[in-house]
């Protein structure tokens, strides 16, 4: 999976966890950027996109992601 | 599937994805956005979408969505109709933000509009005690308890029984004294879960056995909870139980646990919140009543109208016999426990009846079966007739059928009927039904057992009332045989239930012992009559028991004198006042003397013996009366039904000998 069709799957997933169309999903783009992405929130991202992508992240990993950008290479480094 | 990436557990998924459900449809996220614009009431639209199996995501949109409609009916002073509101607090250990959304959508799935009230995280012992709490102030209808065992004070005692057992005692005390808070405070109902032990052991299998380890306190503190909840009249979530079904290890996600305080794995929060919602419905009064059956390939394998007797499957030995076997009795047991079965099926009635009828393996038998509709009507016309039928609403109906064309036409047609998804494999049939777990009950009462077959009869009778005109008529129709006979010891167990169980008719509520019983039956001055009653809808078995003890001058006092009240208005009092004054003139006595001893149950029988002709000679301030028939010239009103009476002869010769 390269990265426009990681970024595209993210687009509708944040679409699905935060209930809300209009996010652009970019690398830069972080929790301050979106309105309820909480810890809670954040949580449930993290386990969608887990399920979506059949991966699962350490806590370490889950605790170290700073954005969108992190996210995507770690899911590169997991999903073949 | 998924599995094949680092450590995601491959579940049962009928659990986890409640297979039981349709699957959402894809223009769900558009109906939901619809409902934004949708004017009038929402409640149907909103438990269409919730009656799909959804995700957490999903769950948690639809709960948005709930809130707005429910927001906008009560500013026009209105509530989500058709759903029941109801208020609901949390008290948790752990994290349950996420939980409640998934509450109040699963909620509107069981037909309740639910309100959670959710104080502070971990505010558990505080909310319950303090008179003024947030949850205490709110008035909930029910408090659930939704604590996991890191909430419980556990010290292990390895092998030490005596400390292990004061830890238990600690706990349910702790347990008492937050339900006494909440009681004190607020009077709502308590649901306890019980706790769901952590897959890791320190022994091995050991710990289920050695005093003091983990998984032995925390079955301890489970069983000891059930009893209190079976005594107090509290609610029990088993949640113990629905993490053995999907696996302890699936149900434990310790990841999430250290993150983020959640109790269990993300991924049964679904499955989770439909059983607190079912369990909530069931309070309400909300299960199901109803299991209609369809018959091909449902109840037996194959096709009777094509594959005739001995072509279908239901033998034990065949694998697919035994598919349909499990579901057969599994209908039978849900009979058992009050469940009313029904027939839906496209055949021709004499065909669909025969496998009943004649197949030797069938375990269902016509008597089960309340309504029984075979013909070629579709099956949406078919269930509304079983309904009216026995005068129940459509909500109450479960409706089985292997085949998804009629599924989807009794859901499109009649969305209050719940109609299981089924999986390919007829061997998960009766699995998925339970599974889904429509006819939650959350307490079991004595009458529950006869239930089943007091609805079944009722319409067999009312539908023969309907033929007929008068009662007497109607009771002529039933064909009814009383049996009269003496004490003996093939009744006794029946006797002593019946003395020791009925409260309404019973004229002065003596309560005799087994060897009390048993006295009588040898007491040759003793006269004692058990009666039972046959009518073409089955044996009711005993149903009435006569005590007459010798009394003054040529005198039979009745001490005691009960009947069932399911065979009321059939005229048997009056039956067995005939069988009494027969055998008073054979014995050579002249006055009957009877007693209406007042309970707060037995109003019903005040005035038993005025009705049959007695005359009151006392009254005293208790409200007791006195009753008196002279045997010469009585002449008690008679009803239609052969009298069959036995053993009197034989059971006096015995006492003599």
């Amino acid at each position: 999976m390269d990265e426009p069709q990681i970024y595209a799957r993210l687009a509708q997933i944040f679409e699905d966890v935060f209930d809300e169309d209009s996010i652009q999903v970019t690398p830069e783009l972080s929790a301050k950027d979106v309105d309820g992405w909480d810890s809670l929130a954040h949580i449930r991202l993290i386990l969608t996109i887990e399920r979506a992508f059949k991966i699962k992240f350490s806590t370490s990993e889950i605790g170290k992601l700073q954005n969108v950008g992190g996210l995507v290479t770690l899911i590169k480094a997991r999903a073949e | 599937m998924a599995g094949t990436g680092a450590g995601i557990q491959p579940m049962d998924s009928l659990y986890s994805e409640l297979q039981w459900l349709p699957r959402a449809p894809r223009e769900f996220p558009e109906r939901l956005k619809a409902l934004a614009h949708l004017e009038g009431p929402q409640g149907r639209e909103l438990q269409a979408l919730a009656l799909c199996a959804l995700d957490l995501n999903q769950l948690t949109k639809l709960a948005k969505a709930i809130e707005k409609a429910r927001t906008k009916a009560s500013a026009g002073g209105r509530s989500l109709d058709p759903l029941v509101p109801f208020r609901l607090a949390v008290l948790s250990n752990a994290t349950f933000d996420l939980i409640a959304p998934a509450l109040v959508a699963s909620g509107v799935r069981h037909g309740i509009s639910l309100e959670i009230i959710q104080p502070s995280y971990d505010q558990v012992a505080q909310e319950a005690l303090t008179p003024d709490s947030k949850v205490n102030s709110a008035k909930p209808d029910a408090v659930l308890f939704a604590l996991d065992y890191r909430a419980l004070p556990l010290k292990l005692s390895l092998g030490d029984s005596e400390t292990s057992s004061a830890t238990v005692q600690g706990v349910i005390g702790y347990l008492q004294a937050l339900r006494g808070g909440i009681k004190a405070n607020s009077n709502a109902v308590c649901i306890f879960q019980t706790f769901a032990p952590p897959p890791e052991t320190l022994f091995g299998s050991l710990d289920r056995a050695l005093p003091g380890t983990l998984r032995n306190l925390i079955d301890g503190i489970n069983r000891e909870l059930a009893a209190n909840v079976l005594a107090s009249g509290d609610v029990l979530l088993d949640v113990a139980g629905l993490a053995e079904t999907v696996g302890l290890a699936n149900w434990h996600n310790s990841q999430l646990w250290n993150m983020a305080r959640f109790s269990f794995s993300d991924e049964l929060i679904p499955l989770y919140a439909d059983h607190v919602a079912r369990t909530v419905a069931a309070i309400r009064g909300k299960s199901a009543k109803v299991l209609i059956l369809d018959l091909d390939n449902t109840v037996w394998g194959g096709v009777i109208g094509d594959d005739g007797l001995e072509g279908i499957k239901i033998a034990q030995g065949d694998a697919r016999g035994e598919a349909h076997l499990a579901v057969q009795r599994l209908a039978l047991d849900l009979r058992q426990r009050g469940i009313v079965l029904a027939v839906s099926s496209k055949n021709t009635d004499e065909v669909a009846r025969e496998p009943f009828e004649k197949h030797p393996e069938m375990l269902l038998k016509l008597d089960h079966i309340a309504v029984f509709q075979a013909n070629w009507n579709d099956k949406a016309t078919n269930i509304q007739a079983i309904a009216e039928e026995l005068s129940l609403g459509l909500d109450a109906m479960v409706f089985l059928d292997d085949n998804p064309v009629e599924r989807g036409l009794v859901r499109k047609l009649l969305p209050q009927v719940r109609v299981p998804e089924l999986p390919e494999d007829p061997a998960y049939y009766a699995r998925t039904l339970a599974a889904a777990g429509y006819f939650e009950a959350v307490a079991f009462a004595a009458e529950d057992l006869q239930r089943a077959g007091f609805y079944q009869d009722n319409a067999k009778r009312a539908s023969l009332q309907k033929q007929i005109g008068g009662v007497d008529a109607y009771l002529a129709s039933l064909d009814m045989t009383i049996t009269f006979q003496p004490f003996d010891a093939t009744g006794r167990a029946r006797i002593v239930q019946l003395i020791n169980k009925s409260n309404q008719y019973n004229l002065t509520t003596r309560r005799y012992t087994d060897p009390e019983v048993a006295e009588l039956e040898n007491d040759p001055e003793v006269f004692t009559l058990q009666v039972r009653l046959a009518d073409i809808f089955g044996d009711n078995g005993m149903i009435s028991v006569l005590i007459c003890r010798p009394g003054e001058a040529a005198a039979w006092e009745i001490d005691t004198w009960l009947m069932s009240c399911r065979v009321l208005g059939r005229k048997v009092e009056h039956m067995v006042l005939r069988e009494i004054l027969r055998h008073a003139r054979a014995a050579g006595i002249r006055t009957l003397c009877g007693t209406y001893r007042p309970s707060d149950r037995n109003k019903l029988v005040a005035d038993h013996y005025a009705r049959l002709g007695f005359t009151k000679v006392d009254e005293d301030g208790s409200g007791l009366t006195r009753w008196e028939l002279q045997v010469e010239g009585a002449e008690p009103e008679t009803a239609p039904m052969n009298v069959v009476s036995q053993g009197f002869f034989v059971a006096r010769e015995k006492s003599r000998a």
